[in-house]
């Protein structure tokens, strides 16, 4: 690119994206300073009843007494069972879509039994596991697990089925037996479907965290909602509600820049 | 041992005896090849022509040995390359990093080896984006980055599967007419496989002509214009051209 030299169309071009990337950042954070003023003008004029609803001033209030005593250890707790939920089920995941591409007959085999455990709603082995693995971190990870691993083995299974034939026919062409053809084509071609499978995972393993959370631990940003919800004070719900999804974004963010550091070409 | 017009030893470096394959499916046994017989000498251009789903392609993948006839016999003298319909280059790797893929496959990356790879990129104009990726290269260099990952094994023979279809009209000739000339310098015996009669002519010392499927020879054809360094290009202008294009066309019986 030679910056020095370029047209008066395309300089103007150029301000026009650079000037929308501006307005759409702008409309973003007006939306959340609107929301969160009118939420508190609202409350603080009666219009919405702040002791179920809660109000801004009030979460940040909570936030500051929390951080005083153990919002970090609440905090910690989730996010260190989430990261071990998401990089256990996509670990998993990937070890497991390797030996159903191996094998096309296991992979015709558990086929049905996958497509059920898919659309079972995990939460309902909630109790099984707690008995099973006994209630504390590893009922919550197996949660966590439980919701994410089927998934992630169907969509990473079917990126290995879909990887370019022609890609494959190359390697053959060349006398490449199976476990070069998964090393040096399926795999590295499939880089962009891990990392698609580790966002996915963020979410749900949060989801099963946080249901795990509910049912049985004493520690973490569910416990401290569902504790909230049972003494009735709001505020300490919405504060958790608010931290929950700055984790997420947070985390979200880590994966996608380190894609952008190991994938550099796609 | 049979010789050529001008006194060369022709030697048979690839032969096809009543070559035959079947399919099974579900609803029933499908033949796809039935006694295919060609013999083809060192040096050789050989060009396969046919109507589309003949079996043409079917006959190089048996050739490389990528599948199995199911009846006849096959005589090879000599290492095989292939090269596909897309240049299919690993997107992730540089351009050297692609062209050692082969060596790499077969285990016999050594230094002697590279030291011939990076010839043949200096020799064919690519040493300078060896470290380019391939979507940084056009459509051309992407094309002769491929042969070069194929000439990196050292084969005798070359098989083409319409190795050029993929590329526009204008890119397809100057293509053509470079990897012909490549071909020609490593004195590679070449058989390829294309729809497009003009390609077939202007390449080959031979056009073999398929049936229908079940596909088998139904005639070969001897190209030869009489003309000193004969390219893809300048044989074109020859007025043997169109005759020879006249001739091939009325026999692959194309109803419109």
């Amino acid at each position: 690119m030679h910056e020095n030299n370029i047209s008066e169309e395309r300089k103007k071009y150029l301000r026009k994206i650079k000037k929308n990337k501006i307005l759409i950042i702008i409309v973003r954070l007006l939306i959340v300073i609107v929301f969160i003023l009118g939420w508190e003008i609202l409350a603080n004029i009666g219009v919405i009843d702040s002791f179920i609803a809660s109000s801004p001033s009030r979460i940040w209030d909570t936030f500051i007494n929390l951080s005083s005593t153990n919002l970090m250890e609440h905090v910690g707790v989730t996010c260190l069972e989430t990261i071990i939920g998401f990089t256990l089920g996509t670990a998993l995941g990937i070890i497991i879509a390797i030996i159903l591409w191996w094998s096309k007959f296991l992979s015709n085999v558990l086929e049905p039994f996958l497509v059920v455990l898919n659309s079972l709603p995990k939460v309902a082995l909630g109790p099984v596991i707690i008995i099973w693995v006994g209630a504390g971190m590893p009922a919550i990870i197996v949660m966590a697990l439980a919701i994410s691993l089927i998934v992630t083995i169907m969509e990473i299974l079917n990126g290995f089925l879909e990887t370019d034939k022609e890609k494959i026919k190359m390697a053959q062409t060349f006398n490449a037996n199976k476990q070069q053809i998964l090393t040096k084509i399926i795999i590295p071609a499939n880089i962009p479907t891990f990392f698609n499978s580790l966002k996915v995972n963020i979410g749900l393993s949060l989801v099963g965290v946080i249901t795990g959370e509910f049912l049985v631990s004493k520690a973490g940003l569910g416990y401290l909602i569902v504790y909230g919800g049972q003494v009735f004070q709001l505020d300490l719900v919405m504060t958790g509600v608010i931290i929950l999804a700055i984790v997420a974004a947070i985390m979200y963010q880590a994966v996608v820049i380190t894609e952008k550091i190991i994938v550099k070409r796609g | 041992m049979p010789l050529e017009g001008n006194g060369k030893i022709m030697k048979k470096i690839l032969e096809l005896n009543n070559i035959g394959k079947k399919y099974q499916a579900k609803n029933g046994e499908i033949e796809a090849l039935k006694n295919i017989n060609l013999k083809v000498n060192e040096g050789e251009f050989i060009s396969i022509i046919g109507p589309s789903g003949c079996g043409k392609s079917t006959l190089l993948s048996i050739i490389a040995g990528l599948e199995k006839q199911s009846s006849g016999e096959l005589y090879i003298d000599g290492e095989i390359g292939y090269m596909l319909q897309t240049d299919s280059l690993l997107p992730w790797r540089t351009i050297y990093k692609n062209v050692l893929f082969g060596l790499e496959i077969r285990k016999s990356k050594t230094e002697e080896n590279e030291e011939y790879v990076k010839e043949l990129l200096r020799k064919y104009d690519l040493y300078d984006f060896k470290d380019k990726y391939p979507s940084q290269l056009s459509g051309g260099m992407r094309q002769r980055a491929a042969l070069i990952r194929t000439l990196a094994i050292k084969p005798r023979i070359l098989l083409l599967d319409e190795a050029f279809s993929a590329l526009d009209y204008q890119t397809r000739i100057m293509v053509t007419n470079d990897i012909f000339k490549i071909l020609k310098n490593e004195n590679i015996t070449s058989v390829m496989v294309t729809h497009d009669i003009s390609e077939a002519i202007s390449m080959s010392d031979r056009v073999v002509v398929l049936t229908n499927r079940p596909g088998t020879v139904k005639n070969i054809h001897n190209i030869d214009f009489e003309m000193e360094n004969r390219n893809p290009i300048n044989c074109r202008e020859s007025p043997k051209f169109s005759k020879y294009f006249d001739t091939i066309w009325k026999e692959l019986d194309v109803y419109a």
